[in-house]
């Protein structure tokens, strides 16, 4: 099998605070293009094992069962200084890609919650189960057909509480993608009870 | 983003790569805690070893390694513990990891202050 190539850029060795985001939504709602559109690298695939059960591995005896089932996601990177790296990780939302969930957000700044329109309900799970855990999580609703609906329906229609952002997005631009990381990171300093009055303008 | 519902990687294959080990709950390591060598690869280390210390010569994170070496991660940690024990690489933690993983956790004023600053500049 032929060596799959390096990430294009390698890290500085002063890097050493790993930081993580993670992207939630249903299949083919943009997570993978999200994620290109701010990654300093192509987006990379990684997988992990699941046994039949649907649960991680736990035992050695799994990796011997006969049918091997692994889940793959994507994820790209962005250096935001010399010693800070922060990770975008698209992931399944689905119920069944659950068991990747502890590794996915042990210690993660949160999640987007990247939505279609025209299939809310496939984003329902993942936001109980972020609400469940008091994950924080901002919503952004993929736009690539206009403006409608407006954001006030989307929020009706998901149920979602008022002081849980809610922003459109294009996945495809990036300054689009830029905007909805910096508001979670936003409602992350809100949620800390801390003004974002020290918020620099570079 | 894709499912391989079907054998993708030999059983056998992933067997022989960790000897059947896996790390349990003794897992010290975090998606994106990055990994550094500490030498060089040597002869008649098994070649998985041998990739990963030619890899991070630089830092590199658990998932990258992943990624770069086409194993699961759960393989990979496996793979990475029996170089931590034999202090061929060094590991550099997230400082908000914790081994056993608190899902819901604020980051502090400096961490939160930096990101910002950091995505800006995007």
């Amino acid at each position: 099998m032929p060596e799959k190539a390096l990430p294009e850029k390698a890290l500085p060795d002063t890097a050493s605070q790993g930081l993580k985001i993670v992207i939630v939504g249903g299949f083919g709602v943009g997570k993978t293009t999200m994620v290109k559109s701010v990654s300093e690298i192509q987006p990379l695939s990684t997988e992990e094992i699941m046994t039949q059960a649907g649960v991680g591995i736990d035992d050695a005896s799994t990796v011997r069962s006969k049918n091997t089932t692994t889940v793959a996601f994507d994820f790209g990177r962005i250096s935001l200084d010399e010693y800070r790296i922060l990770y975008l990780f698209g992931a399944p939302g689905q119920e069944r890609f659950w068991f990747l969930w502890d590794q996915l957000f042990a210690g993660s700044l949160g999640a987007v919650v990247l939505v279609d329109t025209r299939r809310l309900q496939d984003s329902w799970y993942a936001i109980d189960r972020l609400e469940f855990h008091q994950m924080p999580f901002v919503v952004a609703v993929n736009r690539f057909e206009g403006p409608e609906p407006a954001l006030e329906k989307v929020r009706g229609a998901l149920s979602l509480a008022d002081d849980i952002p809610l922003v459109d997005c294009d996945a495809r631009r990036r300054e689009s993608c830029k905007n909805a990381l910096i508001t979670l990171v936003s409602h992350l300093a809100h949620l800390s009870g801390q003004s974002t009055a020290w918020e620099t303008t570079s | 983003m894709s499912q391989r519902p079907v054998d993708r990687e030999s059983p056998d294959r992933l067997y022989t790569v960790t000897g059947g080990r896996t790390l349990g709950d003794e897992d010290p390591f975090d998606l994106v805690s990055l990994i550094v060598s500490e030498r060089d690869p040597g002869p008649g280390m098994q070649s998985e070893h041998a990739r990963i210390l030619g890899s991070c010569r630089g830092p590199m994170a658990v998932v990258e390694i992943s990624a770069t070496l086409e194993l699961p991660i759960s393989v990979v940690k496996v793979l990475l513990r029996d170089l931590l024990d034999t202090g061929s690489i060094t590991v550099r933690h997230p400082s908000r990891y914790l081994p056993h993983p608190v899902m819901a956790q604020l980051p502090d004023r400096e961490t939160l202050k930096q990101v910002l600053v950091g995505l800006q500049k995007l």
